[in-house]
C-alpha cells in the first residue's frame, strides 16, 4: 500500500468515526425527546395545569400547585441572584484589579462547579433548619446559590466584550466612570447580559437535588412563602419511584412541560442575542 | 523658547481676539493650552521627555510624527484620558487658560476639552441620543432646547442634512465616515473649547476624509483644534501650526508652512521628506 493511499483511507476512516460520534449525540437527544413526547403527550391533559394532585389510588388530578410552586421558588432564587450576581459581574469587569477580583472570579468557578445538592445542603443549614420547617424561600436561597456565579461571570465576559473605545468616548464627555458604564457599558453588553441570566434562571428552573431537603414538597396549595412548597423537578423524581401507574404517567407530563419551559427560554435566550433584535 | 515665536506672531496678527490675559505684556496672546516639562511615564519606561508647547487659541495645531513617538500620548494627556491607562505617570505642567488642566476637576477639564478617536465611537443608542448624551450627562434637561443643541451640533459637524430624517435611527446605521462626524457632533454638543482629534480619518476613504477636513477647518471659529495625524499631507492642508514628534520628543514646532518648507532642525527635514518614518 502506498503511502498516499494510507493517508487517504485514514483520513475517510477518522471522518467516519467523527460523524458517527456526532450522529449518536444527536439520536440520544431525539431519543430523549421522543420519550419524552411519546409518554408525556400521551397524559398531558388541561387537568395537569389546573387541579391539585390526586391521592394514590385515584386517577386524574395534575401539578397545578407543582408548577407555581416552582415559579415562586425560581423567581425568589432570580431577585436575590440576579442582582448579586449582576452588581458583581460589574465590580469584577469594571474595577477588577489586584487580589480581591481574582479570589472572586477564582470562587465562583469553584461555586459553578460544587454538586447543586451541596448547596441544597447549605441552604438547609441556614434557612430550614433556624426556621424548623421546609419551605419555598429555602429552596430559592439554595437556587441563588448555584445563580450568582454563573449570572456573575457571564455579565463580566460581556462586559468585557464592550469595547474600550465606547468606555473612552463617554469619558471624553465629562462622563465619570459609573455613569459611563450605566448609560454606556452595561447597555452595549445587555443583551449578553440578560442572554445569560435567562440560561442561568432556564438552568435552576430544572435543578431537582437542592430542593429535596428545603422546599421539600407539597400535595397541596403552598399557603406561604414559609411553608413547604412543590416544585416539577421534585415532584417528577417523588411520582417516577412511586409504585403507582398512573403518578408515572403524570412524571412524564410533568417531564415534558420542565422541557417545553427550558425550549422556551432557549429560544427566547436566542431571541435577545440574535442581530435582528432591536438595538437599545 | 524660539519654537514658539512663529505661533505668537502669527496669531497675534491673523488670529481672533484672545483672552486677555492681565500678567502678560501687551503684545503677548494668551495660548490656549500651555504645556511646560512635560514628562509622561507608562511604568518606568518614559513616552514623553520634557515638552514645552503653547497652543493659540481659534488654530489648528497638528501634531505629525512617526509611530509610536509619543503624539497621540501628549494628546491624551491634554484632557487626562491617560488616566484611564495603568500605570500612565505625568510630571510636569498643562495649562488651560490660566487654569492648572492636571489638578482640576477631571469631568470639568473633559467637558471643555473634547476628543474624537481614531476609530469612529459611537455608543450602541440613536444618532439623537448619541448627540444628546454629553449634555446629558452634564445635567442638560431634555425637551426642546435639548433638540435645538443637538440639531446645532450636527450642523457645525455638517451631517445635519444627511440624517435630519432618521434622528431616532441607530448610529450604527451610518457609515464609518458618517459615525466619525457624529462622533465630532457629539463632542462639540457640549461646546467645548478645545476639541482633541487623535487620527480621525485615518479609518475612512478619502472622500470622507475630505469631509472632515474642511469641517475640521470651519470649527476653529469657535474652538481651538489639536489633530494628531499620521497623514503629513493632511497636516500641510489643513493645519496652522505643526509640532514634530520623535521618540518622545518635541523636535520642532512652527508655523505649518514653515515646517514643511523650512524646517530648522535636519530630523524634521527628513521626516517631511521621507527619509525615514
Amino acid at each position: 500500500m502506498t503511502l498516499h493511499r494510507w493517508r487517504n483511507l485514514v483520513n475517510t476512516l477518522m471522518f467516519g468515526v467523527t460523524a458517527a460520534c456526532a450522529l449518536a449525540t444527536v439520536c440520544v437527544l431525539f431519543w430523549i425527546l421522543g420519550f419524552l413526547l411519546w409518554n408525556g403527550g400521551k397524559s398531558l391533559n388541561l387537568a395537569f395545569f389546573t387541579q391539585l394532585p390526586k391521592p394514590p389510588g385515584e386517577t386524574g388530578g395534575g401539578m397545578a400547585n407543582a408548577i407555581i410552586g416552582s415559579a415562586q421558588i425560581v423567581l425568589i432564587a432570580s431577585l436575590m441572584g440576579i442582582p448579586i450576581g449582576f452588581l458583581g459581574g460589574i465590580y469584577l469587569a469594571e474595577f477588577g484589579r489586584g487580589a480581591f477580583p481574582f479570589v472572586v472570579r477564582y470562587t465562583a468557578d469553584l461555586l459553578n462547579g460544587v454538586p447543586s445538592i451541596v448547596m441544597g445542603l447549605f441552604a438547609y443549614s441556614i434557612v430550614v433548619r433556624p426556621m424548623h420547617h421546609f419551605s419555598a424561600l429555602a429552596g430559592g436561597v439554595a437556587l441563588s446559590v448555584i445563580l450568582i456565579p454563573t449570572t456573575i461571570r457571564t455579565t463580566e465576559q460581556f462586559l468585557r466584550a464592550v469595547p474600550q473605545t465606547l468606555r473612552e468616548g463617554a469619558l471624553a464627555l465629562g462622563a465619570n466612570k459609573w455613569k459611563a458604564i450605566v448609560t454606556v457599558v452595561v447597555p452595549a453588553a445587555m443583551r449578553g447580559v440578560a442572554t445569560g441570566m435567562i440560561l442561568g434562571v432556564a438552568r435552576i428552573a430544572g435543578e431537582s437535588a437542592p430542593l429535596l431537603f428545603t422546599s421539600f414538597g407539597n400535595q397541596y396549595w403552598g399557603r406561604s412563602l414559609g411553608q413547604p412548597t412543590a416544585s416539577l423537578p421534585v415532584m417528577i423524581f417523588t411520582y417516577a419511584i412511586s409504585p403507582y401507574a398512573d403518578w408515572h404517567r403524570e412524571a412524564w407530563a410533568a417531564g415534558l412541560v420542565l422541557l417545553a419551559v427550558m425550549l422556551l427560554l432557549n429560544i427566547s435566550a436566542r431571541l435577545v442575542l440574535s442581530p435582528g433584535a432591536p438595538r437599545n | 523658547m524660539h519654537k514658539m515665536m512663529g505661533t505668537l506672531e502669527r496669531s497675534t496678527i491673523a488670529g481672533p481676539p484672545a483672552p486677555p490675559n492681565p500678567g502678560a505684556a501687551a503684545e503677548r496672546v494668551q495660548p490656549k493650552l500651555k504645556i511646560s516639562q512635560l514628562n509622561f511615564f507608562y511604568g518606568a519606561y518614559q513616552a514623553l521627555h520634557a515638552v514645552d508647547l503653547e497652543i493659540a487659541s481659534n488654530r489648528i495645531t497638528a501634531l505629525i510624527g512617526p509611530s509610536g513617538c509619543g503624539k497621540s500620548t501628549f494628546l491624551r494627556v491634554l484632557n487626562r484620558m491617560h488616566e484611564t491607562v495603568r500605570g500612565a505617570r505625568v510630571t510636569g505642567e498643562v495649562f488651560l487658560d490660566n487654569e492648572d488642566a492636571l489638578a482640576m476637576d477631571v469631568s470639568k477639564l473633559r467637558r471643555r476639552v473634547g476628543m474624537v478617536f481614531q476609530k469612529p465611537n459611537p455608543f450602541p443608542k440613536s444618532i439623537f441620543e448619541n448627540v444628546a448624551y454629553g449634555l446629558r450627562v452634564n445635567g442638560a434637561p431634555g425637551g426642546t432646547r435639548m433638540k435645538d443643541a443637538v440639531e446645532h451640533s450636527l450642523r457645525r459637524a455638517a451631517l445635519w442634512d444627511e440624517v435630519k430624517d432618521k434622528l431616532h435611527k441607530s448610529a450604527y446605521d451610518l457609515s464609518g465616515g458618517q459615525q466619525q462626524r457624529l462622533c465630532i457632533a457629539r463632542g462639540l454638543a457640549v461646546d467645548p473649547e478645545v476639541l482633541l482629534l487623535d487620527e480621525p480619518s485615518s479609518a475612512l476613504d478619502p472622500i470622507a476624509t475630505a469631509k472632515i477636513e474642511e469641517l475640521v477647518f470651519h470649527l476653529k471659529e469657535n474652538c481651538t483644534i489639536v489633530i494628531v495625524t499620521h497623514n503629513m499631507q493632511q497636516a500641510a492642508r489643513i493645519a496652522d501650526d505643526t509640532g514634530f514628534f520623535l521618540l518622545g520628543k518635541l523636535i520642532e514646532f512652527d508655523k505649518t508652512e514653515t515646517i514643511f518648507k523650512n524646517p530648522a532642525k535636519k530630523e524634521t527635514e527628513d521626516y517631511i521628506t521621507g527619509r525615514f518614518g
